[in-house]
């Protein structure tokens, strides 16, 4: 129990330091590690619960909750969301006051230009690592397809996109 | 309660506009460090305006007030989601799970086409994410060895080539 809510909290904590550009890019580490190296679940379940936290309210990195708690019951979900949150909150905490006179200096348009690239293709990466991670049929490329072009290119709500895939799946599966 | 993004221009609106606690140059520059510290970018900047207002206290009772209700509505879907798979409800569940996940992928990927047609400006930083997106999507290299590799390329490029 020990070792397993140790590990919890060194892979969220270790991920947290990567999650650049808002959080998407760490979701193929994570899957790799709780599916694979640790095989705390499915890749299946990993989508389930990739599933659930996009359409529940608050960051998508709420999914460490649902999978700390699978994992370890209460005391993981606990132990999972502080490794996660902790490290950045801090790291904000620690430079807010002073980060005013640093945000006028020239490297920070510099930093924003360089992280932007970066963070496009973390976003990409996390779609294309959880589509090769569990087996898509041909109904299941379709919602995806016909999901991102709506997401793409219309102001549609995400949460009602996700309630009419799941009612078609439901139907058609 | 904040479903999917947008949050950024509803919190400007409240703390700068209508409550004043912050000014609008305060909020520009804590939204830029949000989205510089890893993690997620609206705890962050909770955290940024809780400390600018009352310290350590403002920044735990920001950080708290943004994730508690949350986590215990993601908690209380954990346990059913849990309970579920080990009884036959999960037959239908998993039909819904599979296509909400089919969607969730594809808000990935529409999210990316989103950042893309509002941040790609010429050849250098398509070519970035093109790297990034296949080392790590098709690939499947680590994080970290391609954080290690591409942010500097992408810091010298912004830092060697001319603003679009």
């Amino acid at each position: 129990m020990i070792a397993t809510l140790l590990r919890l909290a060194a892979l969220f904590g270790f991920l947290s330091m990567l999650a650049v550009g808002g959080g998407a890019g760490i979701i193929p580490d994570m899957q790799r590690a709780v599916v694979d190296r640790y095989q705390w679940m499915s890749a299946t379940q990993f989508l389930d619960m990739f599933a659930i936290s996009r359409a529940a309210p608050g960051p998508g990195s709420l999914i460490v909750v649902l999978i700390g708690l699978k994992v370890a019951g209460l005391l993981g979900a606990a132990v999972s969301f502080l490794a996660m949150f902790a490290p950045s909150c801090l790291a904000v905490h620690a430079i807010a006051r002073t980060w005013h006179n640093a945000a006028r200096s020239r490297w920070r348009p510099v930093l924003e230009r360089a992280l932007g690239p970066v963070a496009v293709g973390l976003t990409f990466a996390s779609g294309l690592a959880l589509m090769r991670g569990t087996e898509h049929e041909w109904t299941a490329w379709t919602v995806t397809g016909v999901s991102t072009l709506l997401f793409s290119f219309t102001e549609i709500n995400p949460v009602v996109l996700l309630i009419a895939g799941g009612s078609i799946m439901l139907l058609i599966g | 309660m904040s479903f999917g993004g947008g949050l950024a221009a509803w919190t400007r609106r409240e703390v700068v506009q209508r409550r004043g606690w912050l000014d609008d140059p305060q909020f520009l520059s804590g939204y830029a460090l949000s989205q510089l510290i890893p993690g997620a970018t609206n705890v962050n900047l909770a955290v940024f305006i809780g400390t600018l207002m009352r310290g350590a206290s403002g920044a735990v009772a920001a950080f708290a007030g943004l994730t508690a209700l949350p986590v215990a509505i993601i908690l209380a879907a954990g346990a059913l989601y849990l309970h579920a798979q080990s009884n036959s409800a999960m037959a239908w569940l998993s039909g819904i799970l599979g296509g909400m996940g089919a969607v969730a992928i594809g808000l990935s990927l529409g999210t990316g086409v989103r950042l893309a047609r509002r941040n790609l400006r010429g050849v250098v930083p398509f070519a970035i994410t093109a790297v990034v997106t296949t080392a790590i999507g098709i690939l499947g290299l680590p994080l970290i060895q391609v954080l290690l590799v591409m942010l500097p390329v992408s810091l010298f490029a912004a830092w060697a080539l001319p603003r679009r």
